[in-house]
C-alpha cells in the first residue's frame, strides 16, 4: 500500500522531468561528432545554506534551524538537492525535509524544477512530488514557490521571498518571508487546509567573504487557522518572535 | 619570475623580462634566403610554482617562463614550432593575429585537422610569416591562458618600416590571479557579483541623494536604482572578475619594470593586452604617444595622449622623451581595480614614482544597455536557444517591414537587400517593442524617412551605428567637441568613443583614428551583410552569439572570396573583444579604403559596429569574445570558410 503510492508519487514526478525535457527539442546541443571533447558547456555546482542558525525564542522555546541548497549542472539543465527542518531544544529533529530537483531555465532568472521530498520528520515520514519555480523576480527578489503532492494524494504549496540590501559592500540586510498552504487537512500531520503557517524574518549579515557571513537577526512565526488548533491541543505555541545567530554558507 | 631554470634555446632570444632589443641590434637577421630552411622554435609547456603575490601558486609556463619567450621572426621566411605539452591536461598554440593556414592555426576542433596537443605530445606546426608586426601567442584549450600559457611575437619586417625609433621594448600586460581559473568560473556561475565590490548600496545611496543638488535630481537617483532592480541588472558590473595583479612583461606594479632610454631617443612600445579578461587604459604623464601600428598593421601615424586596449589588442606607440626624467607608463584597468605600470628611465632599479589616484569608476546608463530595458519581454540575451542555420543570421528588409507581419525569424536570406535596413533586431519578433529595435545602420538607410514609421520614437532607436559618420571625431578631440552635432533624444552610445575619464582636451585613440597605411583589400560592397548579436545571461554567466552558445551553436558558414560583413550587436553590458582567427576584421570607422585591419574589434556596451571580412583562407576558424571567460562560457563560434560549390552540395 504504502509502497505503491510511493511508486505513483515517484512516476508523477519522473513524467513531470519527462514534459519538461521533451519540450524545447531544438535545444538539444548540436551534435560536434567529429570533433573532440571541446564542447565549452561549463559544468559547475554550489552549495548554500542561507540558514544555520540557533533561536532563542521570546515566549516559546529555543530552536535551531536550517535551510540549505546545493545545485550541480550545466547552464540549462541542473540538478538541485535542499534540505530545511528544525531542532527542538533537546536536540530533538521536529521537522527535517529533503529534495531531489530536476532544473530546467525556462526563462532568463526562471528555472522550473521536479522532484521528490522527503520528510524524516515529523513523524508519520512521508514523501511527495514536487514541482516548483525558482528565480529573480524583478526589484531583485528572489523567490523559491513549490506545490507539492503528498504520496497520499494530499496537495500543498510554499512560497518564499527574500531580499538581499546591501548597506555596506560587506553588510547585508536580509529580509524573508516564508509561508505554507495545504488544500485540505491532513490530521495525523496536524497540518490544517487553507494557510497552515507564516514566517518573517530579518537577517543582518557581515560578509567576510563571500562563502562565510555569520549573522544575527530576528523572526515572526505563526501558526494559523487549524493548524494552530492542532498545536493549542497539543500544549504547543503558536507563534511568537525569535532572536537567532547564525551563520550563511556558500560555496 | 619564474624563469631562474631557463635552459631556453638560443634561438627563443632572451626572456621577455630582460628583452631590450635596439632596433641597430638586430643582430641576428641574417637575410631571408629564398629556400632556406625554416628557423625552428622549442616551446616546452609545463606547470610550475609562480609567486606573483608573495604566496606561492600553481601557474603554467612555457619554457619555464611567464610570459613565455619572445617569438622573433622574420616576415617571408617559414618556421617550425614544436610545442612539447609537458602538462597533465590536454594543450594547444594559437597564433594570435597570423594568417596562416587552419591547419597551423592551433585550435582544437576547430583549425582543419587539429585535435589538440595530448598530454606528453610534441606537435609540429609549420608556416610561413605573410606579415609583419606585433602580435602573441596562447593557449586556446580551456583557460591554460590566464594560468600562464602566453607569449609574444614580433615579425621583423622585410621591407623598412615607414617610421624610425632607436629602441624597442615588448610592453606585454596582463592579469593574474592567484585563484585557479577553474575557480573563478565556479564563482562567476554561483554568484556573477561575486567579486564585485564595488556595487550600489543603502549607503552609497544616502550619500548620492545627500549630494543630489534638488528634489528632482533626488527622484531622479531613486527611480534609476528601481529601474535597475527591475531590469535585475547591476550598472556597477564593469569587471566580472576581480583580485588581479596587473603584471607589464610579468612584472608586478611593485617590482616595476624599467624601460631604458637617453633623452632625445625616440623608443618603440609594442603594447599587448594578453589580459585575460581585462581592458586597460593606457597613459604617459608628461608624454605622448604616437600609433605607428595597431594589431600589427602600419597605420598613419596619429599622436594621442590615451588609449584604450582590449583584450588580445596590440598597438606600437613611439615615444620620445626629451629629458632624462623618469616617466611612469600607466595601464589602469577599465574598472580602476588596479594599474599595470613600467617605467621609462634613463637608469636601471629606480622605484615606481606615486601612483595617481584611480579615475572615478563607470558605471552603466541606460544608454550602454542599448535603451533596452531588460528581459522582461525585451531582448536583453537570450536564455535559451535560438533557431539558426550556418550564415544566415541575416537581417531583414526594410522595404518589406510590416510591423504586424514580424512574426517569424529570418531563418533564411532571402528577403534580404544587402544594404536595405540591416541591423534589426528579430530576436524577440514576437510581440516586439519597437524599442527593441536595436542596431539601426544610419549610414545604409539612404533616404529613409523616420516620420513614416509609425510609432517609432527616436529615443527607440537604440544602437545606430554611427561609425561611417564622416567628419565626426569624437576620439581625438575629446568631449565637449561634439558641436553641430545633433543627437536629440538619442542617447545611444558612440560605439568608437572610448571613454576613459581622460581630462578634457586629452587626445584619446578610437577605432576612428586608425588609417591603414597600405590597405590591403580594395573597397567593395558586401555581398552578405551577417548578423552577430552578442547576447548572454549574465545571471547564469553564460554568452552566446545570436542567443546560441558555443556548445549549441552551428558554424558560420562563409564563401571563399566573398566580402562578408558582420553587423555586431552588442545586447550585453558588457564590452566584448571580437576576434576572428585566420582573416583580417575590417571595422567600417568611416575611413573608406583605408579602413584599418583589425585582429580583434571590441564591441562596446549596447553598440553596433559593422565589420568587414574578405573570406579569403579557406577552412575551420576560431570566432570568439576574448574575455577569456566570456569565450569559455558560450560566446565562440566556428567560422567556416568554403567554396561555393562546397556549400551548394552541403545544402
Amino acid at each position: 500500500m504504502k509502497t505503491k503510492s510511493i511508486l505513483t508519487a515517484a512516476a508523477s514526478a519522473v513524467l513531470a522531468i519527462g514534459a519538461l525535457q521533451a519540450a524545447p527539442a531544438h535545444a538539444q546541443a548540436m551534435p560536434h561528432s567529429t570533433e573532440p571533447p571541446f564542447s565549452h558547456e561549463v559544468f559547475t555546482g554550489a552549495v548554500l545554506f542561507e540558514k544555520l542558525e540557533y533561536g532563542w525564542g521570546l515566549d516559546g522555546p529555543n530552536i535551531g534551524r536550517w535551510d540549505g541548497q546545493a545545485w550541480y549542472g550545466g547552464d540549462v539543465n541542473r540538478v538541485w538537492l535542499k534540505t530545511e527542518g528544525e531542532t527542538a531544544r533537546n536536540g530533538r529533529v521536529e521537522s527535517a525535509e529533503i529534495q531531489l530537483l530536476y532544473s530546467r531555465l525556462i526563462g532568463y532568472y526562471w528555472d522550473l524544477q521536479a522532484g521528490v521530498r522527503y520528510d524524516i520528520r515529523p513523524r508519520p515520514d512521508r514523501f511527495y512530488g514536487v514541482i516548483g519555480l525558482q528565480g529573480l523576480a524583478p526589484g531583485m527578489f528572489e523567490v523559491d514557490l513549490q506545490g507539492f503532492v503528498s504520496e497520499r494524494g494530499d496537495l500543498s504549496a510554499r512560497a518564499e521571498v527574500s531580499y538581499d540590501a546591501y548597506i555596506t559592500q560587506r553588510l547585508v540586510l536580509q529580509p524573508n518571508i516564508e509561508a505554507n498552504f495545504a488544500l485540505q487537512k491532513v490530521p495525523e500531520l496536524h497540518v490544517g487546509s487553507g494557510i497552515n503557517d507564516i514566517e518573517a524574518g530579518l537577517r543582518l549579515r557581515y560578509e567576510f567573504t563571500r562563502e562565510v557571513s555569520p549573522y544575527i537577526g530576528v523572526s515572526y512565526e505563526r501558526k494559523l487557522g487549524d493548524t494552530a488548533r492542532y498545536a493549542r491541543n497539543d500544549g504547543e505555541d503558536v507563534g511568537g518572535w525569535t532572536f537567532m545567530t547564525g551563520i550563511r554558507l556558500f560555496f | 619570475m619564474t624563469n631562474d631554470k631557463l635552459s631556453r634555446r638560443r634561438a627563443l632570444g632572451l626572456g621577455v623580462a630582460a628583452l631590450a632589443f635596439p632596433a641597430a641590434s638586430g643582430a641576428s637577421a641574417q637575410p631571408a634566403v629564398g629556400r632556406a630552411m625554416p628557423r625552428e622554435f622549442n616551446l616546452t609547456l609545463s606547470h610550475v610554482t609562480a609567486n606573483i603575490t608573495g604566496r606561492r601558486r600553481p601557474a603554467m609556463a612555457i619554457n619555464g617562463q611567464i610570459p613565455g619567450p619572445v617569438l622573433r621572426f622574420r616576415e617571408g621566411e617559414e618556421v617550425v614550432i614544436n610545442v612539447t605539452n609537458r602538462l597533465r591536461e590536454h594543450t594547444s598554440i594559437h597564433w594570435h593575429g597570423l594568417i596562416l593556414p587552419s591547419s597551423q592555426d592551433g585550435v582544437p576542433g576547430i583549425s582543419d585537422g587539429f585535435q589538440g596537443i595530448d598530454a606528453g605530445g610534441t606537435h609540429q606546426y609549420r608556416f610561413p610569416l605573410v606579415q609583419a608586426g606585433t602580435y602573441w601567442y596562447h593557449s586556446h584549450s580551456g583557460v591554460q591562458e590566464q594560468s600562464g600559457i602566453y607569449g609574444s611575437i614580433v615579425i621583423d619586417p622585410a621591407t623598412p618600416e615607414p617610421f624610425g625609433y632607436d629602441r624597442d621594448y615588448i610592453v606585454q600586460l596582463s592579469d593574474w590571479t592567484d585563484e585557479t581559473p577553474s575557480h573563478v568560473i565556479a564563482n562567476l556561475k554561483r554568484d556573477p557579483g561575486y567579486y564585485n565590490y564595488n556595487k550600489r548600496t543603502l549607503a552609497s545611496l544616502v550619500g548620492e541623494l545627500r549630494r543630489a543638488p534638488d528634489g528632482a535630481a533626488r527622484s531622479a537617483i531613486v527611480s534609476d536604482r528601481v529601474m535597475w532592480g527591475d531590469m535585475r541588472m547591476d550598472p556597477t558590473d564593469i569587471e566580472d572578475v576581480g583580485g588581479y595583479t596587473y603584471l607589464v612583461n610579468g612584472h608586478t606594479p611593485a617590482q616595476n619594470f624599467t624601460a631604458l632610454f637617453r633623452p632625445g631617443e625616440t623608443v618603440r612600445l609594442r603594447f599587448i593586452n594578453s589580459g585575460a579578461m581585462t581592458h586597460f587604459d593606457v597613459r604617459v604623464p608628461g608624454l605622448e604617444m604616437t600609433v605607428v601600428q595597431a594589431h600589427g598593421n602600419n597605420v598613419r601615424p596619429v599622436t594621442v595622449d590615451e588609449f584604450r586596449i582590449a583584450p588580445a589588442e596590440t598597438f606600437d606607440v613611439l615615444v620620445r622623451p626629451r629629458d632624462g626624467r623618469q616617466y611612469q607608463v600607466l595601464a589602469e584597468s577599465m574598472g580602476r581595480q588596479g594599474f599595470a605600470q613600467f617605467s621609462l628611465a634613463t637608469r636601471e632599479g629606480l622605484p615606481a614614482l606615486p601612483l595617481p589616484p584611480h579615475r572615478p569608476r563607470p558605471v552603466l546608463t541606460m544608454a550602454d544597455m542599448g535603451m533596452n530595458y531588460g528581459p522582461s519581454g525585451l531582448d536583453r540575451g537570450t536564455p535559451m536557444p535560438e533557431v539558426d542555420a550556418p550564415g544566415h543570421v541575416a537581417p531583414m528588409d526594410m522595404g518589406g517591414m510590416d510591423h504586424s507581419a514580424m512574426q517569424m525569424p529570418a531563418g533564411g536570406s532571402q528577403g534580404m537587400q544587402g544594404q536595405s535596413m540591416g541591423g534589426m533586431n528579430h530576436g524577440n519578433m514576437a510581440g516586439m517593442g519597437h524599442s527593441s529595435m536595436s542596431g539601426m545602420n544610419q549610414p545604409a538607410m539612404p533616404g529613409m524617412d523616420h516620420s513614416s514609421m509609425r510609432g517609432m520614437a527616436p529615443s527607440s532607436m537604440a544602437g545606430m551605428n554611427h561609425g561611417n559618420m564622416p567628419g565626426m571625431n569624437h576620439g581625438s578631440t575629446g568631449a565637449g567637441a561634439m558641436g553641430g552635432m545633433d543627437h536629440g533624444a538619442m542617447a545611444m552610445p558612440d560605439p568608437l568613443v572610448n571613454d576613459v575619464g581622460a581630462p578634457p582636451g586629452a587626445r584619446v585613440l578610437s577605432y576612428r583614428n586608425l588609417r591603414a597605411a597600405k590597405p590591403l583589400y580594395p573597397v567593395r560592397e558586401p555581398t552578405r551583410i551577417i548578423e552577430i548579436r552578442l547576447t548572454g545571461n549574465m545571471e547564469r554567466y553564460f554568452w552566446s552569439i545570436n542567443g546560441n552558445s558555443f556548445s549549441q551553436a552551428q558554424p558560420i558558414q562563409l564563401h571563399l572570396g566573398e566580402r562578408a560583413r558582420f553587423r555586431f550587436v552588442n545586447e550585453t553590458m558588457m564590452s566584448h573583444p571580437m576576434h576572428l582567427h585566420g582573416m583580417w576584421m575590417i571595422p567600417q570607422v568611416g575611413n573608406g579604403a583605408e579602413n584599418p585591419l583589425l585582429h580583434t574589434v571590441n564591441i562596446k556596451p549596447g553598440s553596433t559596429l559593422d565589420v568587414d571580412i574578405e573570406a579569403d583562407a579557406p577552412g575551420g576558424w576560431a570566432f570568439h569574445c576574448h574575455m577569456l571567460y566570456h569565450m569559455e562560457t558560450g560566446m565562440m563560434r566556428k567560422v567556416s570558410v568554403v567554396s561555393a560549390r562546397q556549400a551548394a552540395s552541403a545544402r
